[in-house]
């Protein structure tokens, strides 16, 4: 293992860029400042002059999706307002990768795989940790179930949600130890999800931890353009009510998402993925200029 | 009031109307949920601890701590009386909130009274006292290295290491901040 992170962190990209372009990905770059930031109820962006930076590559990846490109990833900075904490940073490394004619289990697979090419890398006990450990796969509506006792699929309660997640749940992923995957959110939850096939209840949602820390998050994307529209104007609504800012809704997206194929996509936190291959506890031992 | 995002370790915060200190604290963010601030708290009146998370909308209540310069008068038997420099307001203080410190309290000591509202929680004396020696074995003859010590009492019954060479009736200078012997003022 590189002695440290700075080499670690060459290393790691070394590795994830030799992983997708030997899968035929195309390596992206998309814009860093936007006009209209995508819309999320509890992700704020950074304002930059007359424009925001963004908080995901999601909206021009997907845009690239409908324009015909079928593999694409991009890895670069993005900005999320008062994110602060040993998990957090305000300006963090995003991995991003999409591609067409996949779901969310196949976005799994890829995760794994390339989870598995990157962890020889990284401290022993890491590697040791994603190779010879299972990955579970637990519904939300199980875990929720056994951890916190109440399911929040068909009856959301979203303050419970989040409260219960932190203090139960995630402890709970912690003390199994190793990757766990989190799956089929509520669709209250879904953000930019697709509903399930024959459970319109839950979302085609995962998210991946390793010992507890949240590592990655990935949908069956929504290509639905009335039905982004109406998730968008809800959360909208919902921003307003809690004195947020209100980005307007962007067309152009809406536009694309009706040439867009469907497809699978992860979000990969990569300062995250640093920490638990260096074996830290606090993005503080990854970033050297926090 | 703060809201949730200005809370960090170290904060003084009230919490049903006594004051509080956040002892640690957790930013938690779960993907695509709200923001959970996860803190330890201590009552700083009852020295309870406990957990308590809150939301990114919730507010809490600041901390509204006044230390005031004070003069110690008198003990009442039960309550160790100070009185305030600027409004001679009188203070009470219990022997628990005092703890250790009743034995280096002496007349007209000058202390910082830590108050929330009109409620003192925590006194905080000069750094060294000077106090006289009432019962210690003599020291052998001859013996002056500094470094052996031997049991002392104090006239409230303190009870104290000091060097051998100590002899009862001297006064010496007690550091108020561990309890320790500091160095002799004077012979008696």
């Amino acid at each position: 293992m590189p002695s440290d992170s700075i080499l670690l962190r060459d290393a790691l990209m070394r590795c994830v860029r030799a992983f997708f372009y030997d899968r035929g990905f195309t390596e992206v770059e998309t814009p860093i400042r936007l006009k209209i930031p995508c819309m999320e109820l509890h992700i704020d962006a950074e304002p930059s002059g007359d424009h925001f930076l963004r908080t995901s590559p999601e909206i021009f990846h997907k845009r690239l999706l409908a324009a015909g490109h079928e593999r694409i990833f991009e890895i670069g900075k993005c900005f999320r307002r008062g994110e602060y904490g040993a998990r957090h940073h305000p300006e963090y490394t995003m991995l991003e990768w999409y591609r067409a004619n996949a779901d969310y289990m196949d976005m799994l697979a890829e995760t794994k795989a390339l989870v598995s090419a990157v962890a020889g890398v990284g401290d022993p006990g890491f590697q040791g940790l994603v190779d010879s450990r299972e990955w579970k796969t637990v519904s939300v509506s199980d875990a929720f179930h056994q951890y916190a006792g109440w399911d929040p699929v068909g009856s959301f309660d979203e303050d419970r949600f989040d409260i219960d997640l932190v203090e139960k749940v995630e402890p709970a992923l912690k003390k199994m130890g190793g990757p766990v995957v989190l799956i089929d959110y509520p669709v209250e939850a879904a953000a930019l999800s697709r509903r399930k096939p024959g459970d319109p209840r839950v979302a085609e949602r995962w998210e991946l931890y390793i010992d507890g820390i949240e590592l990655a998050n990935a949908y069956s994307e929504l290509t639905d353009p009335a039905e982004q529209r109406h998730r968008f104007e809800q959360c909208a609504e919902q921003r307003k009510s809690l004195g947020k800012l209100v980005y307007p809704v962007d067309e152009t997206f809406l536009q694309s998402l009706e040439k867009m194929p469907p497809s699978g996509g992860v979000a990969l936190g990569v300062d995250r993925l640093l920490m638990l291959m260096a074996g830290a506890v606090s993005l503080d031992q990854v970033l050297p200029f926090r | 009031m703060y809201s949730a995002s200005d809370l960090k370790k170290g904060l003084k915060i009230e919490i049903d109307g006594d004051p509080c200190v956040i002892t640690n604290f957790d930013f938690s963010k779960p993907g695509k949920g709200q923001a959970i601030y996860r803190c330890k708290i201590k009552n700083l009146v009852s020295g309870n601890q406990f957990e308590k998370s809150y939301r990114s909308g919730d507010k809490v209540e600041r901390c509204a701590l006044v230390s005031r310069a004070c003069t110690f008068s008198y003990n009442d038997g039960i309550n160790y009386v100070f009185s305030d420099n600027e409004t001679f307001e009188e203070a009470l203080l219990g022997e628990d909130l005092l703890g250790d410190a009743k034995h280096f309290i002496v007349d007209d000591m000058k202390v910082e009274i830590l108050f929330h509202n009109d409620r003192a929680l925590d006194i905080t004396l000069p750094n060294f006292v000077e106090m006289v020696i009432a019962e210690t074995e003599p020291g052998a003859r001859g013996d002056t290295a500094t470094n052996v010590m031997k049991p002392a009492k104090l006239a409230n019954g303190y009870e104290i290491n000091v060097p051998i060479f100590i002899n009862e009736g001297d006064t010496i200078r007690i550091d108020t901040r561990d309890g320790v012997y500091s160095d002799r003022v004077s012979k008696g």
